[in-house]
Formats: C-alpha cells, sequence, structure tokens
C-alpha cells in the first residue's frame, strides 16, 4: 500500500472513532439526564433527545468503517424512521403525563396550557379528574 | 366504493419512498429489482388505503438543503445543551409549558414544525390544537418571559422555513407580506 491510502484509512478510522464515542457520549447523557431530571417532562428531553444525534453519529461511523456504497441507503432510511417515530412517541409520553398531572407545577416558570384545560374541562362539566 | 379517488400525481412521492426503502432493504437498486419494487407499491397503496396527505403543491429543493444542515448544527449544539443541563442543573431544572400559535392551518405543515421543533433537543410538543392551529410545547431551561419569547421565536422560525420549502402559494405570499410590513 502507498502512504496516501493509508493516511486515507487513518482519516476514516479516525472520524468514525471520534462519532462513536460522540455518539456514545450522548447515550451516556441520556441515562444522567434519566437520573437527574425531575420530572417527568423533562425526563422526557433526556430519554428522547439525544439519540437523535448519538444514533445519526454511530450509523455515520458504520458507514464509514464498511465501505460499501450500497449499506448508505439502509442507514439513510433507519435514521429517518428514528426521525418520523422519535417525536410521536415523546409526544404521546408527555401529553399522557401532562394530563395525568405528572408534573411539578413548581418546576415550571410558565404554563400557558392549563389555563386552556381549565377552560376545556369546565366547558364539559368536569372539575378534576379523579385521583 | 365512496372513497374519493386520489390523483397518482398526489400519490407519487409516497410511491418513490416505498420503492427507496424496497431498494434499501434489499440493498439492490438494480432496475428490476425497484420494478418489483414498485409493483409492491402499487399494489400496497391501493389495498391499505391512507387518507393522501395534502401537499402544498411545491417543494422548493434550494431552500431543503440549507434547512437541513441548519436543523443538523442546531440538534448537535442542543444535544450539548441538553447534556450540559442533565449534568449540571439536574434536578434545579426550569421549564415551561409554552403556547405557540402557528400561521400555517395545514396538518402537514403543523406535522413537520411538530415534529422538527420534537427532535431539536430541549422542547417536546405537549399538546396540539388542531383548530386553532396551535402547539404547546414543553421547553426545558425556559427560566422566564424572555426565554419563552426565544422559544416561541425558534418555532415560529422554523414554521417559516417549512412554508418557504413547501408551503401553498397563499401561505407564502402571506408569509412574505409578514415578513415585509
Amino acid at each position: 500500500m502507498s502512504p496516501e491510502t493509508i493516511s486515507a484509512d487513518a482519516v476514516i478510522d479516525t472520524v468514525s472513532a471520534v462519532f462513536m464515542v460522540v455518539g456514545a457520549l450522548m447515550s451516556l447523557g441520556a441515562a444522567i439526564g434519566l437520573l437527574r431530571f425531575p420530572d417527568l417532562m423533562s425526563r422526557m428531553h433526556a430519554a428522547t433527545k439525544p439519540q437523535v444525534l448519538g444514533l445519526f453519529l454511530l450509523l455515520c461511523a458504520v458507514g464509514l468503517q464498511l465501505r460499501t456504497w450500497w449499506v448508505w441507503p439502509v442507514l439513510v432510511v433507519a435514521w429517518i424512521f428514528q426521525l418520523l417515530t422519535v417525536p410521536v412517541s415523546a409526544h404521546m409520553v408527555g401529553r399522557a403525563g401532562y394530563r395525568t398531572k405528572h408534573l411539578h407545577p413548581e418546576l415550571l416558570s410558565a404554563d400557558e396550557l392549563e389555563a386552556v384545560v381549565q377552560q376545556a374541562a369546565g366547558k364539559r362539566g368536569f372539575t378534576d379528574d379523579d385521583e | 366504493m365512496t372513497r374519493k379517488r386520489i390523483s397518482l400525481r398526489q400519490e407519487l412521492p409516497l410511491l418513490v419512498w416505498l420503492v427507496i426503502v424496497w431498494g434499501a432493504l434489499w440493498q439492490n437498486f438494480s432496475a428490476g429489482n425497484l420494478l418489483f419494487g414498485a409493483l409492491i407499491a402499487v399494489v400496497v397503496a391501493r389495498l391499505f388505503y391512507l387518507p393522501p396527505v395534502e401537499l402544498g403543491g411545491r417543494f422548493n429543493v434550494l431552500r431543503a438543503v440549507p434547512f437541513a444542515l441548519v436543523f443538523l448544527a442546531k440538534v448537535v449544539a442542543a444535544s450539548f445543551q441538553v447534556l450540559y443541563l442533565a449534568v449540571v442543573r439536574g434536578p434545579r431544572v426550569i421549564s415551561a409549558v409554552v403556547a405557540v400559535p402557528l400561521r400555517s392551518h395545514s396538518d402537514l405543515l403543523v406535522t413537520a414544525t411538530g415534529h422538527v421543533i420534537s427532535l431539536i433537543p430541549g422542547s417536546v410538543v405537549v399538546e396540539v390544537d388542531r383548530s386553532t392551529s396551535t402547539l404547546y410545547i414543553h421547553g426545558i431551561n425556559v427560566r422566564d418571559a424572555g426565554d419563552a419569547d426565544k422559544l416561541r421565536k425558534e418555532v415560529r422560525d422554523t414554521e417559516a422555513g417549512l412554508i418557504r420549502i413547501m408551503g401553498t402559494r397563499a401561505e407564502l405570499s402571506a408569509l412574505k407580506q409578514e415578513v415585509g410590513a
């Protein structure tokens, strides 16, 4: 092998190593967030978001290491499906959490949904959730 | 059958996407495989009928590429921000639920805006009011009214970007008037 191809390999290896470490760091961040954030809603941020970047970086690293062009479409499709599904699950859990009052009002600086919910509940004749 | 037929032009983006997924899963983009995939895509789209997505009728690629790059940059920046918050602020983090009224009433744009906003770490869509097309967003580290305004502005800027990419002409001209005013 000529020195040039070796250095190109080294560059690809370095880039994918950085991608993998940073991607793993994002998963670590998710775990730390789950432990340390105070309520369900802020935990949802940690539980769902860092993977968007983490998976992107790890898939890039896989693509760089396999060095065949036909693996890229699969990786792109995998990431797009992640992009399509993550917000839905985050929204469903967040919404259910809000409705069942799994939140700490003292940790919210503003809650512009509460008044709307109160109003809607009043209109329909509900007083409060049975909890 | 009483259901409305949708035109092939409206269905085409879905079919193309299905063929791409087919080719990607087989890892084979030869003409024969793609043709067979197209056949299956048509059959699937006919058998498992879904309400058609109402597209705006235009798609601006020149706007989409910078939007995608800015989106990726925002995801990177916000990921590290949430990581920082998790490690340093932890249990003392202050959040807020902010109402953001959107300009567009099209389901596609409201969904796309909600998706993009949800994918950028630090904001989750908690509730959607479809009748007024208002998103209620839980933002992390929103400590006062100034931060809430910043979040609101970011959501509306995201929507503006999406309207420039794939909004209808009416929405686009309304946006131009608003920016010009």
